[in-house]
């Protein structure tokens, strides 16, 4: 008999794997790929190859050369930072900012602090709020969906035009009611699946909730996040709106625009910068609806959720000390 | 819905590969090494000599205090001397050796299969005759079973509770043990209950042994006062703690023990330890062991007399097979790797498995992504990364403080981690030392 092996409990290991979980969101996210793509065009794809591209690229190159350790771009985090930082963009971006993008987002936001598992940010959101500060102008030039028109083919070229959250900035900045904006953007039905202006990502309410079913089925991520975010946007604007309904846009507008849903599914659960209790997870999920909003309403941008996902990022060292998981037992604790 | 424990907990495959064999007699071997300490405690002190000789069921070493218990002789023969052999947790215990000869039992032992149901003794005569037998909790705690007996002042018993619930994967023994002795181990609980006082026992069973559940559940009618309660698969639901609250949802507060909430948990195999001990005069010397794995010829269940050394289970079971890269003494979950066979089964040994090559390896070891995963897992509540981390630097005063010591080492953590950190050896040293500290604090 050859030596026998001899460690310590437990002997068998759960089949779940970094990797496993990573593409597991990579994959939650193909609908809404197709549905920006369908929206948008060559541009989208443009700008989803050359960030993931350039994320990888730059992790393996910091990695190897740089950090000088086994490169770990196959665990698939790199890929996903390079994918939802291109969703979180505007499809007529020219490549160079896109790879800058993604340079601050791999180079900064992570690896600068040690890689996966160490970022106090969420990378994908360093590296767009970083070319939303520095390049506010392109940042902010949307282009306007077109299915199946030759515009399709375009890239920086194409027509632009405002979002539904820029129309209500403006609306509230010429104090007009909210009547008159429901006139310049699409309807609900319109928004749900994805035809408006936006962050080619974050328009496709739909897919991005599909998305969200997936994870949760697969276990990858809890409701915890998701919801309270989600819930807290429709209650704060809920009850601003039911107290002055002309100058405050109703929730379904608020939760279908703008980045609510890719933020609350996609970017505030990322597993590094989120809070490990329940508990902390639903004040995490609070605090970035209610920032958001506030951003939003009374702040200098009309979208306020990669900020106010930050912010809270900031805040979950502090979080994750103060908000415990339940202890068992823990009621009748002082017996000692 | 089925009972179970409110947070945490893992799905483990249940492999439970052995689950419709019949319990075997496993030949009496040569020779028997019979370590002195069986169980949680003081060893018990050796009363035999070198030739001596002895009879099956005969006191070869007496308790050695309070929480202690006898150890009695499996075999018949002689014995051949006292040395210190290595046993199943690796270290080197004193042991009686006996070299044995037929196979004569002390008189006093029913052996009949006659199932006998009435008794007639008092709560003290049946502690004195379960601590004369030398029990202790077959479930793999070896906790002696007349101390859980006898609660400590200002504590009442209310229920008894009786852990059929085998979450540990691979392991069947306590479920063939309710198949084919259940009404044995009926009367071994309706004498737990006079032993305690107590009028009402619940018997777990995990929903995964259907035929366990109902063939109790028929004969349950004939005995007053006990409930078969099914409750979800889900380990570690066979934890003390977590397998009270799921049946009578009662919280043991941190630090407490069962009785605190008025619980007292014994398994089904010590039940059955129980009525042998009381109804058949017959001390604990031997007991069903289950062997297993994957890889295994023939994988079952064994009745084993204490001494016998696990290679002559395994060699029953079709030998070792090629490929072997860990043996184990108890489940996946929370046994014990072996580093040899030549290691004699004693009574907490519920089984043995045998684990291919492929599956023994530890995994490379990935950095933490933070995915709480860990913390959702943990029955106890606690965050096992945040443990590990104070583990690896040594910062044993923040493992006190965040509860490290209510950890039952059940090893869900360190299962459901996605980047295979060992999370539980980080947790089990600090464990350690800060239980050192803590003995340390009070003999100040
Ligand atoms: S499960 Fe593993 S990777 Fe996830 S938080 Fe716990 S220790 Fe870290
Ligand atoms: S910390 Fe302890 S109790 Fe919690 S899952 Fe890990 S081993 Fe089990």
């Amino acid at each position: 008999m050859s030596k026998l092996i001899v460690s310590p409990s437990p002997h068998q290991l759960g089949s779940n794997s970094v990797k496993k979980l990573m593409y597991g969101v990579l994959f939650a996210l193909i609908p809404t790929l197709f549905v920006s793509v369908f929206f948008f065009g060559l541009g989208a794809i443009i700008v989803i190859l050359s960030a993931v591209i350039s994320s990888v690229l730059f992790e393996y190159l910091i990695t190897k050369f740089i950090l000088k350790r086994e490169s770990t771009v196959m665990d698939g985090s790199a890929a996903l930072t390079g994918l939802l930082l291109a969703f979180n963009l505007p499809s007529n971006l020219p490549i160079w900012l896109v790879i800058i993008g993604a340079f601050v987002a791999i180079g900064i936001g992570k690896m600068s602090f040690g890689g996966l598992g160490n970022n106090p940010f969420n990378p994908a959101l360093v590296g767009r709020v970083f070319l939303l500060i520095s390049w506010p102008v392109q940042m902010t030039t949307w282009p306007k969906p077109s299915p199946f028109t030759e515009k399709m083919l375009g890239y920086t070229d194409v027509t632009t035009g405002a979002t539904p959250l820029g129309q209500l900035a403006e609306t509230m900045r010429n104090g007009e009611s909210m009547s008159s904006l429901g006139e310049k953007v699409p309807d609900y039905m319109q928004m749900l699946i994805g035809n408006m202006g936006g962050s080619f990502g974050e328009i496709a309410g739909f897919a991005l909730i599909i998305g969200l079913i997936y994870m949760l089925m697969k276990k990858i991520i809890t409701w915890h996040i998701p919801v309270s975010i989600i819930g807290s946007v429709a209650i704060f604007t809920g009850i601003l709106w039911l107290a002055d309904p002309v100058n405050f846009a109703d929730p379904l507008f608020h939760i279908l625009t703008g980045g609510i849903l890719l933020g609350a599914i996609f970017m505030a659960t990322d597993y590094v910068t989120s809070p490990m209790s329940k508990r902390g997870m639903i004040i995490y999920g609070i605090g970035i609806g209610v920032l958001t909003i506030v951003i939003r309403i009374w702040g200098a941008f009309p979208e306020g959720v990669s900020f106010a996902i930050l912010i809270m990022n900031a805040l979950v060292p502090l979080i994750n000390m103060y908000l415990k998981p339940k202890r068992f037992g823990e009621k009748v604790k002082k017996l000692k | 819905m089925l009972k179970t424990f409110p947070k945490g907990g893992v799905h483990p495959p249940e492999n439970k590969l052995s689950a419709n064999k019949k319990i075997e007699i496993l030949p009496v071997p040569k020779q028997v090494s019979v370590p002195v300490s069986q169980h949680i405690g003081v060893p018990a002190k050796v009363t035999v000599n070198k030739k001596d000789v002895v009879k099956v069921g005969q006191i070869i070493a007496e308790s050695g205090g309070f929480i202690s218990a006898n150890i009695h002789s499996p075999v018949s023969g002689t014995v051949f001397k006292i040395d210190e052999v290595t046993d199943t947790s690796g270290y080197k215990r004193q042991s009686v050796i006996i070299n044995v000869n037929d196979d004569e039992w002390d008189e006093k032992i029913d052996r009949s299969e006659e199932l006998i149901k009435d008794f007639d003794i008092s709560s003290e005569e049946i502690i004195k005759k379960i601590q004369n037998a030398g029990i202790v909790g077959l479930g793999g705690a070896t906790f002696p079973t007349h101390v859980k007996l006898m609660p400590p002042k200002g504590t009442k018993p209310e229920v008894l509770i009786i852990n059929g619930v085998e979450c540990e994967p691979y392991l069947t023994s306590d479920h063939i043990l309710m198949l084919e002795k259940g009404e044995e181990m009926l009367v071994g609980i309706q004498i737990l209950m006079k032993a305690l006082k107590v009028d009402k026992a619940y018997i777990g069973i995990e929903n995964n042994k259907p035929d366990a559940i109902t063939h109790l559940t028929k004969l349950v009618k004939f005995y007053k006062g006990i409930v078969v309660t099914p409750v979800k698969v889900q380990y570690p639901q066979g934890g003390e703690k977590q397998l009270i609250k799921a049946v009578i949802n009662r919280e043991v507060p941190s630090g407490g023990l069962p009785i605190a909430v008025g619980a007292v948990v014994h398994n089904v195999g010590t039940a059955y330890a129980v009525y042998e001990a009381v109804q058949k005069n017959k001390p604990l010397f031997e007991r069903v062991v289950t062997i297993t794995g994957k890889s295994v010829k023939n994988p079952g269940n064994y009745l084993v007399r204490f001494g016998t050394a696990v290679s002559d289970l395994i060699e029953a079971a079709g030998g070792v097979p090629k490929n072997t890269g860990k043996i184990i003494s108890g489940g996946p979950m929370m046994g014990k790797a072996l580093n040899t066979t030549d290691v004699p089964v004693a009574k907490g040994t519920s089984g043995i498995l045998i684990m291919p090559e492929e599956e023994s390896k530890r995994r490379v070891i990935k950095p933490c992504i933070r995915c709480a995963k860990c913390v959702d897992v943990c029955p106890m509540g606690l965050e096992p990364f945040l443990l590990m981390t104070f583990g690896e630097k040594a910062m044993h005063k923040s493992m006190e403080k965040e509860d490290v010591l209510d950890c039952i080492e059940c090893g869900s953590c360190s299962y459901a981690c996605p980047s295979d950190r060992p999370i539980l050896d980080y947790i089990r040293l600090g464990k350690n030392r800060v239980g050192a500290v803590i003995r340390a604090r009070s003999t100040k």
